[in-house]
C-alpha cells in the first residue's frame, strides 16, 4: 500500500515537471496557514510566485474578497515588506485592515482613473522586488495582459492579486488560481449575542495543476480556522483541466 | 577676482522695436503717447523725432504743432519692461548674470567677471555685443567698468571711451555731470543750482556736509558708483549650479537620438552630483528646436537620487511628450532642486524589505512621474472617532504613525464614500433593525451587534450623532448600518455605510 502511494506521488511529481511546473523552494515552500486548501495546489504549497484572481460580483462579495486578501496579506507581509493596492474605484477602508493583522500604513494605495493605468502600475509594481504583494482591482483582463503580468511575476516573485469586480463572465487567463469568496452566516458561541468571526465560503474554481474545491473558512482574529470542507471531487476537476488546455 | 560690469543702454527701445516690425516708418518721425489725466503725453520718441526737438514728457498736441508730419502711436504701459526682459534673456549668452536696470527702465546690466576672455578680451567682447545688437536694429550705448554705477554713468554720459580699465572708474567719473550718479530729479536740480556741474566739484567734500544737504540716498549712490557701497540686484535668471548642455551638430528628430542625448547629459550631471554627495529631486530638460521653440519636460523624485539608470527611466516615460518638429539643436538639463544623498549602508545579509526600500521608492517615482501627482496615497491613523476622519493621508513615505490603529471596535472592510439611505424596520426603539431594504432588495436581519454611538464632532461640523449597528442577513452578508439622530427625534434616518468581510 505504502509503496503504491509513493509510486503515485513520484509519478505525479514527474507529470508536473513535464508540464513545465517549477516547484517553489526555500522559504516560499512553507505552509502559510491556509490549512486544507493548500493541498489543492500542486505539491501542496500556496503559489507565491503567481497571479491569483478573485471574482466578485456583488459588493458584499467584493468586501469578503477584500477581507480574505487582507488576511492573506497579513501572512505575506510578515517580513515588514510593503504592498501596493491599485484601483480605479476603491472602496476598501484602510483602517479595517488592522483587524486582519495588516498595518494599513504599509499599504500604498494608488488611485488612478483609467483601467489601462491600473495594469501598467501593476506590471511595474510586480517587477519591484521590495514589495510583498500587489493587489489590483480591474473589470476585465485579456490573455495578453494577464500573460504580461505572469512574466513580471516570474522575474521577481511578488504575489499578484487581481480583484475582478462586476465581471460576470470569466475569460481564460493565465492566473494560477481563480477564487470566489462568499460570506456565510457566522457562528457565535452558545448563547452569546452579536456576530461571530467573519466566515467565508472559499471556492477555488480553477487551479493550475491542482484540484479545485470549496471550503468554509473563518478568520479567528489572527489565523484561519477551517470549519468544513465542501469539496466536489474529480468530475469538476476534469472539466476544468480541459478548459485550461 | 575683480568684478567687472557692463551697462547696456537702449536709447530708443520702443522706437527701435517699432522700426524692426515696420521698416516703412524709417523716414517718418514718430512718437509713442499714453493718456495721463486725459491728455496724451509722449512716453517715447524715435531718433528722427528727437532731431526735430521733441522730447519725452511733452504733450502730443504740442509735438504735432512743432512737427506737422509726426506720427503718434499708442503705447502700452508694460511694453518696455517686456522688451527688456526678452533682450535680457537673449543676453544670457554673454554672461549668466543679467539684471534689468530698475532706475531708468531702459537698460540692462551684466556681471561679466571672467566672461570677456571668451570673446578675445574686453574690447572684442564689447564690440561683439554692440555689433550683434546693431544688426538686430537696436541703438545701444555700452560701457564696462568695475561697478554698476560707473558703467551706467559712462554708458549714459561718457564721451571718451566705453571701456574703463580696472581701477580707473573713479577717475572716469570726475568729468561727468551729477545726473550720471542715478539721482532723483530733485537732488540733481539742487546740485545744478549750487553750481556743481561736474562730479569732481563735490566728490572731495566731507561726507557729513553732503549728507546734510542732499541726504543719505545721495551718498549711497555716490558710494555705489565708486564701489564703496555694495549694490545688490536681482538677476533675470538665477543661475542653476547643476546644469548640463548638449549642443548637437545635426538636428535630432528621432526617439533614439533623444534617448542618447538624455543619457549623455545624465552621465555628466550624475558624476558631478555624486562628487558633491548630492542627489536630484527635480529635473528639467529643455529642448531647443531649430524653429526657435523650446520644449520642456520635467521629472521629480521622492528621494534624492544620482543614479543614471533610474533618472533615465523617469525621463523615458516622458519622451513621448517631446515634439521634435524639424529637429532639436540643443539640450539643456537643469537640476533646480538637489538634496543631500544619505549613502545607504550595504547590507551583508538580506535585510527586511520595507517602505524605505530603494526599489519601492524607484517605483513610486516612476508612477508619480507618469500619472502625475495625487495618485499615490498612504494612510496613517488620525485621532478622530468619526469614521470618515479616522485616517489621514501621509505625505512622506517614511512617516510612521504617531498613534496606533484602533482595533477595539469593528470597522467595515468596504466603506461607502457617502452613506446611502435605507428603509428599516425595528421592533423596539433603539433595538437593532429587523429588516432593511437596500437598492430594492429586502434583507432580513438574523444577527446584530450594537449600537455603537459616535458623536458628531461639533467643533468641526454640525448635525446629529450616529448609532451604528453591525448586522448579518440570512445569507451571511454583513453590513454596517447607522441611524442618524435619536429615535424619537424630529429627523432620524437610517443609512448603510459599509460592508464587512
Amino acid at each position: 500500500m505504502n509503496a503504491k502511494k509513493e509510486l503515485i506521488g513520484k509519478l505525479q511529481r514527474d507529470i508536473l515537471l513535464w508540464q513545465g511546473f517549477k516547484a517553489q523552494t526555500g522559504d516560499a515552500a512553507k505552509a502559510i496557514g491556509l490549512g486544507e486548501i493548500e493541498s489543492a495546489f500542486p505539491t501542496g504549497v500556496f503559489p507565491k510566485k503567481a497571479i491569483h484572481e478573485f471574482i466578485s460580483v456583488e459588493p458584499e462579495h467584493s468586501a469578503a474578497s477584500g477581507g480574505f486578501i487582507g488576511a492573506l496579506l497579513s501572512i505575506l507581509m510578515k517580513e515588514g515588506a510593503a504592498c501596493v493596492w491599485v484601483s480605479t474605484s476603491r472602496k476598501l477602508f484602510p483602517a479595517s485592515l488592522c483587524l486582519f493583522n495588516v498595518d494599513p500604513e504599509r499599504i500604498i494605495f494608488m488611485d488612478v482613473t483609467r483601467e489601462k493605468d491600473v495594469l501598467w502600475i501593476m506590471e511595474e509594481a510586480l517587477k519591484c522586488e521590495g514589495l510583498a504583494a500587489v493587489v489590483a482591482e480591474v473589470h476585465g483582463l485579456n490573455v495578453i495582459e494577464s500573460r504580461r503580468l505572469q512574466l513580471a511575476v516570474e522575474q521577481t516573485g511578488v504575489t499578484g492579486f487581481i480583484l475582478r469586480k462586476d465581471a460576470r463572465k470569466a475569460p481564460a487567463t493565465v492566473a494560477a488560481a481563480r477564487w470566489k469568496i462568499m460570506p456565510v452566516p457566522s457562528e457565535t458561541e452558545e448563547g452569546m449575542p452579536g456576530l461571530g468571526f467573519p466566515r467565508w465560503n472559499v471556492e477555488l474554481t480553477k487551479v493550475r495543476h491542482g484540484n479545485p474545491g470549496s471550503w468554509i473558512l473563518e478568520w479567528a482574529g489572527d489565523r484561519f480556522v477551517e470549519v468544513a470542507k465542501v469539496k466536489q471531487e474529480t468530475m469538476g476537476f476534469d472539466q476544468e483541466e480541459r478548459q485550461i488546455g | 577676482m575683480k568684478k567687472r560690469y557692463v551697462s547696456i543702454w537702449f536709447r530708443y527701445l520702443p522706437a527701435d522695436w517699432q522700426l524692426i516690425r515696420r521698416p516703412e516708418l524709417k523716414e517718418v518721425p514718430f512718437v509713442f503717447a499714453a493718456p495721463v489725466h486725459g491728455r496724451m503725453m509722449i512716453t517715447a520718441i524715435s531718433p528722427l523725432a528727437g532731431l526735430q526737438g521733441i522730447e519725452t514728457g511733452m504733450r502730443a498736441a504740442d509735438a504735432k504743432a512743432i512737427c506737422p508730419g509726426l506720427e503718434v502711436l499708442d503705447d502700452k504701459p508694460d511694453r518696455a519692461a517686456k522688451l527688456l526682459k526678452g533682450l535680457g534673456e537673449w543676453c544670457v549668452r554673454y554672461s549668466p548674470t543679467v539684471m534689468i536696470d530698475e532706475f531708468s527702465a531702459d537698460g540692462l546690466f551684466m556681471d561679466v567677471s571672467g566672461c570677456a576672455h571668451l570673446w578675445g578680451g574686453e574690447r572684442g567682447y564689447l564690440k561683439e555685443i554692440v555689433s550683434r545688437l546693431k544688426d538686430k536694429g537696436y541703438t545701444v550705448r555700452l560701457a564696462m567698468a568695475d561697478t554698476i554705477g560707473a558703467a551706467w554713468a559712462v554708458a549714459h554720459f561718457g564721451t571718451i571711451t566705453p571701456l574703463i580699465p580696472t581701477g580707473g572708474h573713479a577717475e572716469a567719473l570726475l568729468s561727468l555731470p551729477p545726473e550720471a550718479l542715478r539721482l532723483p530729479e530733485v537732488t540733481s536740480a539742487r546740485l545744478r543750482k549750487l553750481g556743481f556741474y561736474q562730479i569732481k566739484s563735490f566728490i572731495g567734500m566731507p561726507r557729513s556736509v553732503l549728507r546734510r544737504r542732499f541726504g543719505e540716498d545721495f551718498l549711497a549712490r555716490l558710494g555705489q558708483a565708486l564701489g564703496i557701497v555694495d549694490e545688490i540686484m536681482q538677476p533675470l535668471q538665477v543661475p542653476i549650479p547643476f546644469q548640463e548642455r548638449l549642443p548637437c551638430l545635426e538636428p535630432i528628430r528621432t526617439r533614439t537620438g533623444i534617448e542618447i542625448a538624455i543619457t549623455r547629459l545624465l552621465e555628466n550631471l550624475c558624476l558631478r552630483l555624486q562628487k558633491e554627495g548630492k542627489g536630484l529631486r527635480k529635473g528639467i530638460l529643455n529642448c531647443y528646436r531649430i524653429d526657435g521653440k523650446i520644449v520642456r519636460i520635467d521629472i521629480g523624485t521622492n528621494g534624492a537620487s544620482h543614479s543614471v539608470s533610474h533618472l533615465f527611466k523617469l525621463f523615458q516615460l516622458k519622451i513621448e511628450q517631446i515634439r521634435p518638429g524639424l529637429g532639436i539643436e540643443l539640450f539643456v538639463l537643469k537640476a533646480p532642486k538637489v538634496d543631500d544623498v544619505i549613502p545607504g549602508q550595504e547590507a551583508l545579509w538580506v535585510g527586511k524589505p520595507g517602505l524605505n526600500d530603494q526599489s519601492v521608492i524607484c517605483l513610486l517615482d516612476r508612477v508619480a512621474g507618469k500619472m502625475g501627482p495625487g495618485v499615490i496615497h498612504r494612510y496613517v491613523p488620525a485621532a478622530h472617532y468619526w469614521p470618515e476622519r479616522s485616517l489621514k493621508i501621509s505625505a512622506i513615505i517614511t512617516e510612521n504613525p504617531l498613534s496606533d490603529w484602533r482595533t477595539d471596535k469593528p470597522r467595515p472592510t468596504e466603506l461607502l464614500k457617502k452613506p446611502e439611505p435605507v428603509e428599516v424596520m425595528a421592533l423596539i426603539p433603539d433595538n437593532p433593525p429587523r429588516f432593511f431594504i437596500y437598492k430594492g432588495t429586502k434583507h432580513n436581519v438574523v444577527k446584530a451587534d450594537g449600537p455603537e454611538r459616535i458623536e458628531r464632532e461639533w467643533w468641526l461640523d454640525a448635525g446629529e450623532h450616529r448609532d451604528y449597528y453591525q448586522v448579518e442577513d440570512e445569507q451571511g452578508q454583513r453590513y454596517w448600518l447607522f441611524r442618524s439622530g435619536h429615535y424619537d427625534g424630529e429627523r432620524y434616518q437610517w443609512f448603510i455605510h459599509g460592508f464587512f468581510a
